[in-house]
Parts: structure tokens; sequence; C-alpha cells
């Protein structure tokens, strides 16, 4: 068969259009949920029905897209750990490891207590509880960049290593020291350490009963504006982007990167303990297991999908919420998983129209 | 049988080759005669590597026509080009360094299958050697061997696949003067035994030596096409390859040098193999002097540039302005006074994705007015970089285009624009000018020369005696890490340093 036209790839000489890869991302996931469409009607699925219920279930009103948010919200933070990580080419995958150590470092102004939980005012326990969080996350964090830094240790194997071990350390607390009743978590805390909902002032407003939205998404956007001005704006993210570039030139050009990569790990792994101390703070008031359900391996994704912009990954972030919610409102619960592995394709490879342009010609007449 | 003569080894005709937005070859013609040496000459750019990968089937052409041996050829692969009996030398080695020359030789044929019977093959290397004169132990491992070792077993490489076509692109540039020479010996045996060859070069004086004709490249088109080489001068040859008359020697005015700047004594160091660099090294720099450094390549020349700069570790002192900078950070040399021109500009003097304006403040976006406190004023740094941009004639199509995107001699200007505002007291320039065209060679010489007015202190590393000789003020000779002695340019002749450069002490001194 012989086609008039044919399509051609033309490497790009010059550099594409700074709102490119955020057109291609969109079309992308677009496309993922067409496939996935397809994929229902072939075992005989309705896609506009799951379609349907699919933004009814997660935007559809204001209760179920607080939902999304909460979701987001820890996927945000972690997002934003692993993009922090990853502009600097530091293969942070122990993020959900940081997330856990992030949450019993905060649990312990509660459990230990460190303050007299009677009299301190609210906002200083949980102040101390963010603090708290962020110190057990730096410090997940700064084993991996020392032992790096100092002996060139993979930090993959060391961060991934450490996830289970923060995991164990937490069991071992919840098991056996703070156990309620002989269940595997803590007693819940008392209400002066939850996070504040927007179902508190569901009193004064109507419309925010039973909205569970916590302040620890704003922890998350007012994380992701910090973190766009360090990469963007500062010394330090200059620093990191460079040494993330090119290390021997970052030398050359007389940085510590020594510092630098144990103060990117430390920074990376606070963020994730952030997300850590958000999660139990404003959702499950207590320690326990299972606090992640991998958010963050998520935020791996999350950092790349949002090509490491911390904007984006609050984008990226809801969508993925998104997704977390409707995988338990649509049976079977695998579609989910399978939107979100279609997305990854997807975006992944949208890149070939970053790195190409596609025409079409017309082949040329033979004489 | 006629006695006719035998058909050109190669004609290309009317040679179009598009590549998106660029016209890199229009409508070149190329005839290798049976047995000539074939100089094709022009700058970076120029298309001589397009349309020699033409040739090589690594490109198909747009138009025209290629015929080897009188017979028209399609290529759709480099394999379809080999199995006509072309080979090409590349500029950058394909060698595995832990195998042996035989087996990297052998390397991808279909021939021996599974077991190899080394010294069977051996001796065939052996044989092909003795017959063109190339010397290289077929048993030992390419890391053993020096990069003039190495680029004869890349050309035993094609010889063994039966080449009679060779395509040499910049044979020269990573080769001492004496390994120089015996490329050209090997090249002229080569030729007297059926051997065609077309010869890719910056040097103009080489092409003379070697050559039987030559073809020049200037953007795209051959502004001559295959004459003589008889009665060409060095100048008319500029002329064809830039397209204007180039000032050939760049002027050095009289100057004084005045106080010693850099001082370096009884330096040792070694390389990145453990193996000693730098043996006991001693010499010192004045202000406003130019001190060349001649070596051939691999004699310490890097680690002597890696010690000054703060980046390699060492024995003995390296005192800037009477301070001790040895065994410091980077950031220690930088702040006295210490800037850098770095051997590897792509691998270490620039970041290749990032841009040009984040690249020109690499090392002042912590100083007013780029840099505040915290933070970088950005506007500022790209009213920095257009500065640069427009001061230093960086061709680029704004600040904000990538490193990776400039051509080498660009990116050779925004590193000297980035090094030269820092105000430096001392600038370590390693291979400067190294894969440049003529026109950037001479515009970052006269930057050196600038500089050297100004009374920095400046220490010329090249592997380019003319370059040396033209610049310097004296040169010191590097061998095996030592000094084998230190000549005043004006009265230095080619042969002594040349000498010197094999590891002939200086007598007199």
């Amino acid at each position: 068969m012989n086609l008039p036209y044919t399509v051609i790839f033309e490497k790009r000489t010059a550099d594409y259009p700074k709102w490119l890869p955020a057109v291609t991302s969109l079309l992308s996931v677009i496309v993922a949920f067409i496939i996935s469409g397809i994929v229902l009607k072939i075992i005989g699925g309705d896609p506009m029905r799951v379609l349907k219920f699919f933004f009814t279930a997660t935007f559809g009103s204001w209760p179920v897209f607080s939902d999304t948010m909460v979701k987001a919200t820890p996927l945000i933070m972690v997002g934003l750990a692993c993009a922090v990580a990853f502009k600097m080419k530091l293969w942070n995958i122990g993020a959900e490891g940081q997330f856990y150590m992030g949450a019993f470092f905060s649990s312990l102004v509660v459990l230990v207590p460190m303050v007299n939980l009677e009299t301190t005012p609210k906002f200083i326990v949980i102040a101390l509880m963010m603090i708290m969080g962020m110190i057990g996350g730096a410090i997940w964090g700064f084993i991996p960049g020392y032992l790096k830094a100092k002996y060139q240790v993979n930090e993959i194997i060391i961060t991934l290593m450490l996830n289970y071990v923060a995991l164990y350390w937490n069991n071992f607390w919840i098991f056996d020291k703070w156990s309620d009743a002989g269940f595997q978590m803590t007693p819940q805390f008392e209400k002066i350490a939850w996070l504040p909902r927007l179902s508190d002032l569901a009193k004064e407003f109507k419309a925010f009963s039973g909205i569970t939205l916590h302040l620890g998404v704003v922890f998350g956007i007012v994380a992701a504006i910090i973190i766009w001005w360090i990469l963007e704006r500062s010394h330090w993210g200059y620093e990191i982007k460079l040494i993330g570039d090119n290390p021997k030139a970052a030398r050359y050009a007389g940085l510590n990167i020594t510092k630098n990569l144990i103060l990117v790990m430390m920074l990376s792994g606070a963020l994730a303990g952030l997300a850590g101390m958000s999660e139990i703070s404003g959702v499950v008031h207590r320690l326990q297991e299972k606090i992640s359900p991998g958010y963050g391996f998520t935020g791996i994704i999350v950092a790349w999908l949002a090509k490491l912009s911390p904007f984006a990954v609050i984008i990226v972030s809801i969508l993925f919420g998104a997704l977390i919610v409707a995988g338990r409102e649509i049976q079977p619960s695998g579609l989910s998983n399978l939107l979100q592995g279609i997305i990854l394709f997807m975006v992944i490879s949208s890149d070939v129209l970053l790195r190409y342009k596609i025409r079409l010609v017309r082949l040329e007449q033979e004489a | 049988m006629t006695s006719s003569p035998p058909p050109n080894a190669v004609e290309m005709q009317d040679i179009v080759i598009r590549f998106p937005g660029v016209l890199a070859n229009d409508q070149v013609n190329l005839t290798l005669k049976h047995g000539e040496i074939h100089a094709l000459l022009g700058e970076n750019g120029a298309g001589k590597s397009t349309l020699m990968s033409a040739l090589a089937g690594l490109y198909k052409p747009v138009s025209g026509t290629i015929k080897i041996h009188g017979e028209p050829v399609s290529f759709n692969s480099p394999k379809d080009a080999i199995a006509k009996g072309i080979g090409m030398v590349h500029q950058h080695f394909m060698l595995v360094p832990t195998q042996t020359v035989t087996e990297n030789i052998l390397l991808g044929l279909n021939e021996p299958k599974f077991f190899v019977d080394l010294p069977k093959y051996d001796q065939k290397i052996r044989d092909l050697q003795d017959q063109f004169g190339l010397r290289v132990d077929p048993t030992a491992k390419i890391w053993q061997l020096s990069v003039g070792e190495q680029q004869r077993v890349e050309i035993l490489k094609t010889l063994y696949r039966g080449a009679n076509i060779l395509i040499m692109d910049e044979p020269t540039a990573v080769l001492a003067p004496q390994e120089i020479d015996e490329l050209m010996n090997t090249m002229r045996s080569m030729t007297e035994q059926g051997k065609s060859i077309i010869f890719i070069s910056h040097k103009l004086h080489e092409v003379t030596t070697v050559a039987d004709r030559l073809t020049v490249l200037r953007k795209g088109i051959a502004t001559a096409e295959g004459i003589s080489i008889e009665g060409l001068t060095g100048e008319k040859l500029a002329e064809l390859m830039v397209g204007r008359k180039v000032i050939f020697s760049v002027e050095k005015k009289e100057q004084e040098p005045g106080d010693i700047v850099l001082d370096v004594r009884g330096v040792s160091a070694q390389n990145n193999k453990g193996v000693r660099a730098l043996n006991n090294l001693s010499l010192d720099v004045r202000e406003g002097e130019i001190l060349g450094i001649a070596g051939v390549a691999g004699n310490g020349q890097s680690e002597l540039a890696e010690v000054i700069t703060g980046l390699r570790a060492c024995e003995g002192s390296i005192l800037m302005n009477g301070e001790d900078v040895a065994n410091h950070e980077p950031s220690k040399a930088i702040a006295s006074g210490v800037s850098h021109i770095p051997e590897d500009r792509t691998g270490v003097g620039s970041a290749p994705n990032m841009t040009i304006t984040e690249n020109t403040i690499m090392k002042n976006y912590r100083d007013e007015p780029i840099g505040n406190r915290w933070s970088i004023n950005f506007t500022e740094a790209r009213n920095h970089a257009r500065g640069l941009k427009d001061a230093y004639d960086i061709l680029a199509p704004n600040v904000t285009t990538m490193a990776r995107k400039l051509s080498g001699g660009n990116l050779q200007k925004v590193i000297l624009a980035r090094e030269i505002t820092t105000n430096p007291k001392l600038m370590v320039a390693m291979q400067p000018t190294r894969g440049l065209d003529v026109g950037a060679i001479e515009s970052i010489q006269r930057l050196l020369l600038a500089q050297r007015e100004e009374g920095t202190a400046i220490l010329l590393i090249s592997e380019e005696l003319d370059e040396l000789l033209t610049l310097s003020d004296r040169i010191a000779v590097l061998h095996e890490g030592e000094v084998m002695g230190i000549l005043d340019a004006e009265n230095a002749e080619v042969k002594e340093i040349g000498l010197m450069m094999t590891g002939m002490k200086r007598s007199d001194s």
C-alpha cells in the first residue's frame, strides 16, 4: 500500500515554547482516559458511565472534592521532597521512610508527651509537631546524604533500605510500647494535637459540615511556593541545579558539593517528614500501621510527571489524589491503577513531542 | 582488458544533505582519485563531517549520486559502506580499554565465531602491520597504549575489514609532532599500496605536506573542488576556508613582566590511575606574562592545571601572591584570583542543560548586583549575559539558549568571558583553542593577549606549538611530569622543543 503522505519526525533544533510541556502533559492525561475507555469497552463495560462516575466521585461535590484534596495533601509534600532531590540528581526513593519517621517524631510530642497538653496553646503544639516531623524526616535524609557524601555509598540502596527500617521502627513502638489495648495503633491523640479542619467551622458555616479538608493542604501549598523560590530564585537553588546538571562544573566553580548533597537530602527528608506529620495530625489522629498507602513511592511518580516543577506537583497530586479516591469508589478498584499506569506511560511517551517535531509530508510524485 | 586508468575511488556528485532548518551540504562534488590523499578542509560546522558521514553510510543525501569505483551506490547503513570498502577513522576512538588490540580489531566481525584463537589472529594483525608500517603490540591492552598507538589500532581496524577507501577525521588533532610525522608516513605507504584516503583537517601546514589535492567547504558549499596542492599558500587556503583574509599572526606587544604571581615549588601529584603524574615540578608565572607549557598530551599537563586550581591534591607548595593554595578547595583558588579555562569545555567548563545566562554567572552569582543576600536577580544576570554576548561576539539566538546548543567556539567564548570578568590575577588556560575553527582560534588568542596586556599572569597549556610560540613569553616543556627546561619563546626552535618533549633535558640553562 502506498500512501501519498508520510510522517516525519524531525529533531527539534530550537527550544520548544514554554507552554508546550503543560499542553503535552494535559493531552497525555486525556489520551490515557480515552485508552482506558477503550479497554473498558472491550471488556464489556460502559466507559461513559465510568468516566462520569469517576468525576462525580472525585470532583462532583465539595465533600468529595475535599476527600480528593485530603489525599492530594501528603502527595504534594512528598512530591516536592522527591522533586528537590531529583533536581540535584539525588535519587531519594526513601520518602516513604522519611514520611514514617516524620509521623513518629511528631507523635512524640503527644505520646511522650513533650509539652503539657492541658495548658500549652494549640498552635504551639502543632508548630512543635511540625518541627519534630521535619526533624525526623531530615534525620532519615541525613543518613544516606552523609554516607553518599563521605563514602560514595549509593543513595538509592540506602534510602530504599531505610524505608523498611522506618516502617519496623514504627511498628515496634505501636505494637509494643504504645499499643492501644493490643491493637497495632496508639490511642487517639488529644484534640489539641489535631490539625484544624474545615468541618470544625461547621457551626458558623453550614456548608463546611462533613468537609474533612485540614490545614495540611496549606502546608503543601506554602511548601510548594517556598521550594519554587529556592529552586528558581535563590543562590542555593542555582547551586542545586548546577550540581545536578554537571557536578564537575560545580566543583570547578568552587561549590561545596558535600555540604549541598547532605543539605538537599535533609530538605527532601524534612518535606516528606512534614507530610507524615500532616497525615497523622490531620487525618488519622494517632500513630498506627499503614498510615501511608505508599505515598512515598507515588511521590516519585508525581515528581516526574510534574517535570520537577513545584507548582505542577500540586496539580499532579490532585489528579493522583482523585485516582486514589476513585480507586476506593469504583469496583473493581484495579481500574484506578490501570488508569494510573496508562497516564504514566502516556506522559513519558509524550516526551517525544518535546524532542521532535512531527510533520505530515506529501510524498513527491516520482518522475 | 583495456589499459584505461582505474576509475575514481569515490565520486560524489551534487550531494545535498539537509537537516531541520540547515542546509548542511549544498550540491557538493568530491572526487577521490585512486591512490591519492585528498584533503577536506573547512571550519567547524562547514559540513565536512556531514559529507563524510554520507559516504560512510550514516546519513542519506536528499539528492546527488555517490559512485564507488565507478559503480553507483546507495547506502542505507554503515554496514553497506563497509561492504564497499569504506572505512572511517573517527576523531574519538571507539575502543574497549580493557581488551587487547587484537580483540578490539576482531570485535563485531562474523569471523571468528565463538572460540577465539587469539595467537593466530595476533599473527594476522602483525602481518597487516608489516605491510603498512603501523607498529603496535597486538597483545597489549588498549588502556596501556598512547593516544597515537590507539589511533593506529583504529586504522588497523578499518584495514582488517578490507577498507581501501579511508576517511580520517582530524587524525592529527590528538598527536604529538613526531607521531604526526609517523602518521603521515603511514598514510603515504597506504596510498602506495593502492589505498585512497580522505584526510579531514583544520591544520593548513599538514594538508600542504601530505595531501595531493584538496576540497574546501564553507557553510555547506564547496569553495574549492579538488584543486591541486601545488603552489597553494597558507593564506590562500585560509581565505578559501573562512572567506576573508585571516591575519595569521596575532600581534603580541612588547612588555616587561611584573612580579611573580604564581610560584609552584616542588609539586608532585598522582593522576586518576594513582600513577605519579607530576614529579617535583617547579615554575613561576609573572604579571603580564604568558608562560606556555608544551608537551605531548598526558605528560602531566592536566594534573598541573588541576593542582593549581584546587581540583587535585598534591605535595609541595603552590603560592598565589605568596599565599599557599595547594590542597585547598577550588573556592580558595578562585578567591585568590585564579581563573581557569578547562580542557574539557562541555564536561567541566559548562553546564550543558543550563542557559547561557546561568553559565556566565557560575562564579559571580553571589556578588552584587547579580546576587543579593540569598537570591539571584535574574534580570541583572540576563543583562550581564547579554553584555558578554555582545562584547565577546557569542553567536546564539539569545541568552536563554542552552549551553549544549552552542558550537565549540561559542561555548569557549562563554567560558572565557566568564573567566575574564572575574578579574583574574592568574589565568590557567588549558587547550583554549583545541578543535576550534580558524576564526574562533584567532579571537580566543586575541582575548588571551588582551588579558596579558591587562597584567594577568597566564599559564597557557597547549599542544599547538605554533600557538605557544606566537603567544608565550616563555615556554616550559613538560615530559613525564617534569620540566625539561624553560625557553625564551622568541629564540625557541621547534626542533629543540620537540626533542625536549621526548624527554631530552636542556643542557644549558
